[in-house]
């Protein structure tokens, strides 16, 4: 009754299933990172160009931005000055390339100190009960004052420098940092690895070295860049208002405030530092969402 | 007619890298009308992947799916999206595994069962409102003028799983998607909740397409079982036949490898029966068997040629080469 | 460890020698903070006084539904929490009261395998690393080259490829996942191992070839086993012995064949009876309990299951039942025992399942 194959005649063998949908060669290595993170590549692209910039400032056909030259006086752009002059006969081609530098150290600047003080009491926050409870208030009360006030009380009790504006904004930035990382290191202590790690007799410093820390960094990364860019904005504005950095230095807040009173007639002065901001911040913030997506998008939308 | 018939079903995913998995391949099943079906399989195996595309639930793209999944004779794949909202929830409904994350935490328990009664059976909010207490009153839910009042958050994971199952059964469909419909719930709770499923059987007599990994709820309610693997249907037969006489050798594999209660009882525990290796990537094309790589008697025959879905005994069917066949009527 | 014994009945069947671990009364409460300054509302009574002990080489199944707090005592015995009352032995030496300090080279003698194989693994450390993070905190390893074959010896006891220890997790199965897991767990060289749900997460086909490898490990190495899990069919194939746990208690404790054949608890009865078995047309007795677990904020007065106890009667409202002993070595905390046997429908010794 019952036969095993075979059972005569060629085995029955089963339709030969079409593909639904054309077969790609997965691409890799460089090409297929940024055929996937589109974002971070156009971003990564501007930025570097603006880094460059920044950099070699002096090679690329400026003059001294701080060279007055009165009988030139708001010039529209022309071959000779290609983003015009201001009111006091200042290249404003030059100004802005050189403005890249300031705008650009304050960004990566407050990124920076912002992200290691925000990182540190974040993780005290997290892993000190005691401790949590204090600091979290304290941040809770500096979060209330809009950061900009805060950055602007701060300018008013120092002088103007570029690290002061740096300090000043950095400042308002750790209570956002603190949080997230705060939130992160309670989740992660949770994570049935650390509680294994601890379970192995790992002691806590090296719990928060080798488990905690690793794995903060990535919704780290990405936070870095918002304040980045916030922190542009921010110089950009503090100096407008004659907050920030001092008008010596040419800042794209302070080639806008010059070029204030003269918006309706010579705009071209407010103009061409505005772009290039626009440009950078949308630079950073396209990073910034690549990096989320790829690195790790459940952690980072936690923000 | 069956009221849902398969056929041919593909259901691929463009991966995040260009290539393509191919998560369901050439699919084939149907359900009869009252009928209960179970699609067991383990995890990655397609089953879920089947539930969503007969409900065109799979995002186009980076999904894609080919074939036919006729309803009431009608190629669901054909229609346009507005008559497809008119089978979901209607003629065609599901209930999901989470019940915490499947009903919406602003809006009450009767606004959600009363929603589809408005949208498709043009009720009145006082009729739907009506209709939904007789709805929880069929469920099991005590005092259920009240808890139509209530939120998710008020009740607990077995009444949110009744809830889910009377927003399913709200307008009398002919065919009820369950997807693990237990798998969250404790022991004691999914007894009720499988009681309940078996007594509204009775009672509705929609078709149930019982989506599962625990071969033993598929032996408390269904009445024909197909097993998946790697995206195909390797062995479908009616519930007692599979259990008591299953010719494929994963099937074996699967029913080995599940301790049954009792086993202390009837002398000392053995071993469990172990299926070798790991479920094959469906990122690439599988030559010959898809379960030839873990097969305790895979021969090169296996590895070579896929075998075809063929009659085995009467009304099962198994994908092996060396599958016994018996007399089976032509 | 001798001046524990009065005051726990389920223990003084202390067999020949001591038990490897013992726990006595043991209790966990979490405090629920609210307001600005997180003053304390009330209690989660998770564990609320459980009393069990673990012979060397024996498994012990700790089963019950979610929120019953059998995680929870998984967790305060591996003093990931602390415990807020009773005492946890191990060998004769209380262990509940020990320092981060001094606990050090006792958690060597005490491995635990989690749940859910993918966020038991650190995501960026290599296997390697993993495996050798315990080696290194309890100094086992002369040398490098000691500590390369003490990784090659616990590959090749978990059967994955000695070579796998320099990929890094997420290249690994779920099932792969876990071998690597119970290998961490077995770095330290315990004598007790806690597997919280070790398989629950995991597909049939692999689940088979996991529970294998423990019941392996366990002959092999004599290790005692503290089987945690909701899952009865793997439990009795797995397990010595059984205890069943709800809303933080121990309502039954008993050797596998015993409880199995005739559960002498009611809440046992019922979750026996609820297990959907792989046979179909087996008509069996179904106990289904009506509602849900109360929460253990609130646990009820008297018997903490009475309210859904289909045998409740006056007495399980006001009065909780103690553990007392039906058979030799079962034990069980229900009122019915009190009872003429006429009247006790747990009393009979029929078979449940044949």
């Amino acid at each position: 009754m019952s036969t095993t194959f075979p059972s005569g005649g060629a085995p029955a063998a089963a339709p030969v299933m079409p593909d639904v949908m054309p077969t790609r060669i997965a691409r890799k290595g460089i090409t297929g990172y940024i055929f996937r993170n589109p974002t971070i590549a156009i971003g990564g692209f501007l930025l570097l160009l603006l880094i460059f910039v920044a950099v070699f400032a002096p090679f690329l056909w400026t003059k001294d931005p701080t060279a007055l030259a009165p009988a030139m006086r708001t010039r529209a752009p022309s071959e000779r000055w290609w983003f015009g002059t201001d009111m006091l006969g200042r290249d404003v081609y030059s100004r802005v390339l050189y403005g890249t530098r300031v705008s650009l150290i304050v960004g990566f600047g407050v990124a920076f100190f912002a992200s290691v003080i925000g990182l540190t009491i974040g993780l005290i926050s997290g892993f000190v009960r005691w401790a949590d409870s204090i600091i979290m208030r304290v941040m809770d009360g500096l979060m209330s004052i809009p950061s900009i006030l805060l950055a602007i009380a701060l300018m008013a009790l120092t002088r103007g420098s570029v690290g002061n504006v740096i300090l000043a904004i950095t400042v308002a930035e750790i209570p956002r940092v603190s949080r997230l990382v705060r939130g992160v290191v309670l989740s992660l202590r949770e994570q049935p690895y650390v509680e294994a790690a601890i379970a192995s007799g790992t002691r806590t410093p090296v719990i928060i070295w080798r488990h905690i820390l690793p794995n903060t960094l990535a919704p780290m990364i990405v936070q870095a860049t918002y304040i980045c860019a916030s922190a542009m904005i921010a110089e950009a504005i503090l100096s407008f208002i004659g907050a920030g950095t001092p008008p010596i230095i040419p800042s794209w807040g302070n080639i806008m405030a010059e070029g204030r009173a003269l918006w309706q007639v010579k705009p071209y002065i407010v103009f061409f530092p505005a772009i290039f901001l626009s440009i950078t911040v949308l630079a950073v913030n396209l990073v910034g969402d690549g990096l989320r997506d790829s690195l790790d998008p459940r952690l980072a939308k936690r923000v | 007619m069956a009221l849902l018939e398969v056929d041919n079903l593909q259901t691929h995913f463009r991966t995040p890298d260009g290539g393509v998995n191919r998560a369901v391949d050439g699919l084939s099943f149907s359900v009869e009308a009252g009928e209960t079906v179970a699609i067991v399989g383990e995890s990655g195996c397609g089953k879920s992947v089947t539930s969503m595309s007969i409900l065109r639930l799979i995002p186009e793209p980076p999904g894609k799916i080919a074939g036919q999944i006729r309803f009431n004779g009608k190629n669901l794949l054909e229609m346009s999206d507005r008559e497809m909202r008119a089978i979901r929830g209607n003629e065609i409904s599901m209930i999901f595994q989470e019940p915490m994350t499947s009903l919406n935490p602003v809006l009450s328990i009767g606004n959600q069962i009363g929603e589809a009664l408005v949208l498709h059976q043009g009720l009145s909010k006082r009729e739907a409102e009506a209709k939904a207490v007789e709805m929880l009153t069929l469920v099991g839910i005590p005092a259920p003028d009240k808890r139509v009042k209530e939120y998710p958050h008020q009740l607990s994971g077995g009444m949110r799983q009744r809830v889910m199952i009377a927003i399913a059964l709200a307008c009398n469909p002919k065919l009820l998607i369950a997807d693990e419909p237990t798998t969250a719930l404790d022991v004691t709770i999914q007894a009720q909740i499988l009681d309940l499923m078996r007594d509204l059987k009775h009672r509705v007599g929609a078709a149930i397409v019982l989506i599962t990994h625990d071969l033993g709820v598929v032996a408390e309610v269904a009445e024909r079982v197909i097993v998946m693997y790697a995206g195909r249907k390797v062995e479908e037969a009616p519930v007692g036949e599979l259990f008591n006489n299953p010719k494929h050798p994963y099937t074996k594999g699967l029913l080995g490898a599940v301790p049954k209660l009792g086993s202390s009882l009837t002398g000392e525990s053995t071993r469990l029966a172990e299926i070798p290796g790991l479920v094959p990537s469906l990122k690439n094309k599988i030559q010959g068997c898809v379960f030839a790589g873990r097969c305790p008697e895979a021969t090169e025959l296996c590895r070579e040629i896929n075998p075809a879905l063929e009659l085995k005994a009467p009304r099962h069917q198994a994908a092996c080469h060396y599958a016994t066949k018996e007399a089976v009527a032509a | 460890m001798s001046m524990t014994m009065g005051r726990s009945p389920a223990n003084p069947s202390a067999p020949a020698g001591r038990p490897l671990l013992e726990v006595n009364d043991l209790k966990k409460h979490f405090p629920i903070k609210a307001g600005f300054f997180g003053g304390k509302t009330g209690n989660v009574y998770a564990v609320d006084g459980v009393t069990f002990h673990i012979n060397k080489g024996e498994t012990l199944s700790l089963v019950g539904e979610s929120g019953c707090g059998k995680s929870t005592v998984g967790k305060t015995l591996l003093r990931l929490y602390n415990p807020t009352d009773g005492q946890v032995v191990l060998d004769g030496q209380r262990i509940d009261d020990l320092s981060e300090g001094k606990l050090r080279p006792v958690r060597r003698r005490i491995g635990v395998v989690f749940q859910d194989p993918f966020s038991s693994l650190n995501p960026r450390m290599r296997v390697r690393d993993l495996l050798a993070e315990p080696i290194r905190n309890y100094g086992l390893a002369k040398n490098g080259a000691d500590l390369q074959a003490r990784l090659d010896k616990l590959m090749d006891t978990v059967r994955l490829p000695r070579d796998a220890v320099n990929r890094f997790p997420h290249e690994f199965s779920g099932g792969q996942r876990q071998r690597i897991c119970i290998a961490r767990a077995l770095a330290g060289e315990p004598e007790l191992i806690i597997c919280d749900e070790a398989v629950s997460a995991l597909d049939v086909s692999v689940k088979a070839q996991i529970v294998n490898l423990l019941q392996d490990l366990q002959k092999d190495l004599g290790l005692a086993l503290l089987f945690i899990s909701h899952d009865l069919a793997i439990v009795e194939h797995m397990t010595h012995r059984v205890a069943v746990m709800y809303l933080g208690k121990i309502v039954e404790i008993a050797p596998k064949r015993s409880l199995f054949a005739a559960p002498k608890h009611p809440y046992t009865e019922a979750l026996l009876s609820a297990v959907p078995v792989p046979s179909p047309g087996q008509a069996r007795k179904r106990i289904i309990l009506k509602g849900d677990v109360p929460s253990p904020i609130k646990p009820p007065k008297g018997c903490r299951f009475h309210t859904r106890c289909p045998y409740a009667f006056d007495r399980c409202r006001v009065d909780e039942p103690r553990l007392q002993q039906t058979s030799p070595e079962h034990w069980s905390a229900c009122h019915l025992h009190d009872l003429p046997a006429a009247e006790n429908p747990l009393a009979r010794d029929t078979v449940l399942y044949s």
